[in-house]
């Protein structure tokens, strides 16, 4: 009798081993990372909601002045909310948690019993919001930035005339992890190597917004910025009647028109596909959603094939389709074997080939995470001064380099106030937050930094910005942060808001949706238009 | 279509009907154990070889609950029902885009509730309730992905899977009657052979249908004749195999899958299987499953895994 047939005989990847490969192959972390808050002036209000006692002392909050008084641009939104009932509140809360279940939104969480499981996205239904005069500066500095970012990428991969002018360290490029000598000498379409850019913003106490870092290789959450919209033109119709907020769903067809304008080849159409690794990365979610809104195939590694022609295509049932433009969310690293690294089974053979002969797009472009580096980010407004001619619209968070001595001298004698970071991580890992860690921590850190200094910078600790959130029947300040995301091609677009995380938890210093943050709809407010 | 997806279509379906299948075949088996009398109770090792796992248990010993447990619920069994419904579900979680909410739902159900409710499975007071609600929990997946999916090409190669394994255990459940579980008898129908065949037809819900059409006594000449050759009953091999021909047909590139289908209805159609002693009836079904397993390489190496890479048109 013949034995009963099954797919793995024919050598299907075991799940074991991919969720393995997917945990290496996020070097990114999973997203979102930590953000450091700090916790003055939480304390608990126990009615309905009454501006009166919300607590602003020490902090700066998006909604509400000293005194109970909304911003201008809040105004009807807080005078809504204090006329709800406790029942009220109550059901708008049901109702948006039963619209994120209905619309499946969901994170994936790696779980050892079940493998991946998706859980419900955490979100508050009181929205953040920023007036559009304020959002008009800061999308200004946004492109500004990406622009000269890109400026950066493109001169350290050609001729490195940043470097002989002596504005940028030879140093800082030598020691970089994502610096690629497999990029130097390519051009890729129109110049533009990170297509899709994620900073992320933060506001301390006196007001000031601050680009905290730029995630240029593959920042995620923009799809959670567009179904919280959703969910909140569900739950409150009434809102988005009586205001001028201004709308974001544009941002998949402006995703495919920008993936489209670096297609290789003049098509009407071009083939655009969005490549994951997989149902076991936390961000699957997105890379679906994205994919189903752009119209675009979902592949992974395994349905890409570069035959000797240094074309990409993937196999479908027809045969093999050719493929224009990849937008990737899997890092450098594991894009292609025959380049990095050897083993990686996410990525597809060949396909740097295919890139460097000019036969398809990748977005971002490999190579473009050098500017995704802690001590690069210092040297960010220099670039704009120097490529741009133009002062920074949107200032750093004030930074030290413990690779310069007297910086570092500051950083060691302040580490119980300081946040210190490693250059090449994100998500939050290896950081050092000075006021909540123990003494044996801060001892490990000095000695990492006087070991590797150039691996390491350090700020102040900021006061993040917070914004009243549901707790129980009333509201409570949470911190904030807020990451845009900015695509370029031809033209510049930086989304309308962006995504507002938030630390949910009361006494927590972490936005992580795995660990109890959540986020909130973003909404940009023309005042004057009434 | 991305060959990735149609494939883990194709075997989210082959999965499903794997494990109602299975579970037809335990519940024809312990059925037909009860009629039989004392002494010549074949045990369930012939179950074992018939699903191929030979080798990897042996039921010899006539630890039934051990046996039972492998063929349902032992996740290192690769055949058991526990672990192809946990396949059906694998290959659906990285499609779900690809199917109705509900069949991915149903699918998830019916894999947790097989699970959650092994021990039922392994007593013999439960086991038939237990196996029953997982052909109908098979059944409404089969039914919810034909009544609310669109029948494009992924729904072809749905069906394709779906029928490709049901040919495939119809010859296997045909086998349990064959496979030496009761010395052969020759000429006289004992009351005794009537109701094996009968058990064997109600195991594939053909019972009704096969006494609407033939009005007859069960015979094993018509049984036969009615599992391997009916043209219209949905469990009858050679339905199956035009099935999948149909479905051959929408997509494109076809013409070496369709020759293993063409062959393999000849060869239904040509034999006489009333005719055939027990033994040949089973070298007569070891050629089918050849031909199914040849079938499924063609269908693999044509929309799957292609040997080379050939460039098609853009």
């Amino acid at each position: 009798m013949h034995r009963l047939l099954g797919e793995r005989d024919y050598d299907i990847p075991s799940v074991q081993y991919l969720q393995r490969l997917h945990q290496q192959a996020t070097l990114s972390g999973p997203w979102p990372h930590q953000a450091r808050v700090s916790l003055r002036g939480s304390q608990v209000i126990l009615m309905t909601i009454s501006w009166k006692d919300y607590p602003v002392e020490g902090v700066f909050d998006e909604l509400v002045r000293g005194g109970g008084r909304a911003r201008p641009a809040a105004r009807s939104l807080c005078r809504y909310l204090s006329r709800l009932s406790d029942a009220e509140l109550d059901e708008y809360r049901a109702a948006a948690e039963i619209a994120i279940r209905v619309m499946g939104i969901t994170f994936t969480v790696y779980s050892e019993e079940e493998g991946s499981i998706d859980r419900a996205w955490p979100f508050d239904i009181i929205p953040r919001i920023i007036a559009k005069k304020e959002w008009d500066r800061i999308e200004e500095g946004l492109k500004q930035r990406v622009q000269a970012l890109n400026l950066f990428i493109d001169d350290i991969y050609h001729d490195q005339k940043i470097v002989k002018d002596g504005v940028f360290p030879e140093g800082i490029l030598a020691g970089s992890q994502n610096f690629r000598p497999q990029c130097v000498g390519i051009d890729p379409p129109l110049g533009v190597w990170a297509h899709i850019c994620g900073s992320d913003l933060v506001r301390d106490d006196d007001g000031t917004m601050y680009v905290l870092e730029d995630n240029l290789r593959v920042p995620s959450g923009v799809s959670y910025m567009l179904e919280n919209r959703l969910v909140m033109k569900r739950v409150f119709p009434d809102l988005f009647e009586n205001y001028s907020i201004l709308p974001v769903d544009d941002y998949p067809s402006q995703l495919y028109d920008c993936l489209a304008s670096v297609s290789p080849r003049p098509v009407e159409r071009p083939e655009v596909v969005v490549l994951t690794p997989g149902i076991y990365n936390s961000a699957y979610f997105e890379h679906a959603y994205l994919a189903q809104q752009m119209g675009a195939e979902l592949v992974e590694g395994r349905d890409l094939v570069v035959p000797d022609d240094d074309c990409v295509y993937m196999r479908t049932v027809a045969g093999l389709t050719r493929v224009d433009v990849i937008y990737r969310r899997i890092d450098d690293l594991f894009l292609d074997p025959e380049v990095f690294h050897p083993d990686s089974r996410l990525g597809v053979h060949g396909l740097m080939r295919a890139w460097k002969a000019g036969n398809v797009a990748l977005a971002n472009a490999p190579g473009a995470g050098v500017a995704d580096d802690k001590v690069v980010y210092f040297f960010v407004p220099q670039m704009i001064k120097y490529y741009l001619d133009e002062d920074p619209i949107i200032p750093n968070v004030p930074t030290y380099m413990c690779v310069e001595k007297t910086d570092r001298e500051h950083v060691l004698a302040n580490l119980h106030k300081m946040v210190v970071k490693p250059a090449n991580e994100s998500g939050g890992y290896g950081m050092l937050v000075g006021p909540h860690a123990t003494k044996k921590d801060r001892q490990r850190f000095a000695r990492l930094i006087r070991k590797d200094p150039r691996n390491y910078i350090a700020q102040p600790m900021l006061t993040l910005s917070t914004v009243p959130t549901v707790v129980g029947d009333h509201a409570e300040p949470r911190h904030v942060d807020l990451r845009p995301f900015v695509l370029s091609s031809r033209h510049t677009y930086v989304t309308m808001g962006g995504l507002t995380r938030v630390a949910l938890r009361k006494g927590s210093t972490v936005v992580n949706s795995s660990q109890g943050g959540g986020s909130k709809d973003t909404w940009i407010v023309d005042t004057e238009a009434g | 279509m991305l060959s990735r997806v149609a494939e883990n279509l194709y075997w989210i379906a082959r999965y499903v009907e794997r494990a109602e299948n299975t579970a037809r075949l335990i519940s024809v088996t312990n059925n037909l154990m009860l009629d039989l009398p004392r002494g010549v109770k074949p045990g369930w090792q012939p179950l074992i070889e018939i699903l191929g796992a030979e080798g990897s248990f042996d039921a010899n010993d006539g630890d039934e609950r051990a046996a039972i447990r492998f063929l349902i619920g032992d996740l290192a069994n690769t055949g058991s029902i526990l672990s192809s419904l946990g396949n059906a579900r694998g290959n659906a979680r990285t499609v779900r885009d690809f199917l109705p909410r509900e069949a991915w739902e149903q699918i998830n159900d019916l894999y947790l509730k097989t699970r959650l409710d092994l021990q039922r499975g392994l007593s013999q007071r439960h086991r038939y309730d237990y196996l029953r609600s997982i052909i109908i929990g098979a059944q409404s997946i089969t039914g919810l992905l034909a009544g609310t999916m669109t029948h494009d090409n992924g729904y072809d190669f749905i069906r394709m899977g779906r029928n490709l394994e049901r040919g495939d255990m119809t010859t296997r459940i045909i086998d349990v009657r064959s496979a030496n579980l009761l010395p052969e008898q020759t000429t006289d129908l004992t009351p005794f052979e009537n109701i094996q065949w009968m058990s064997v037809l109600k195991s594939m819900s053909a019972y009704q249908m096969y006494r609407r059409e033939l009005q007859v006594r069960v015979r094993r000449a018509d049984v036969l004749r009615f599992l391997f050759q009916h043209p219209h009953f949905p469990r009858a091999f050679y339905h199956c195999v035009g099935e999948v021909e149909q479905c051959l047909a929408n997509l494109p590139r076809n013409d070496a899958p369709l020759r293993v289908v063409a062959h393999l209805k000849r060869i239904v159609t040509e034999a006489s299987p009333e005719s055939l002693s027990q033994d040949e009836l089973h070298a007569f079904i070891d050629d089918l499953q050849l031909g199914m397993i040849d079938l499924n390489e063609q269908i693999n190496q044509t929309y799957f895994r292609p040997p080379e890479p050939v460039v098609g048109d853009p």
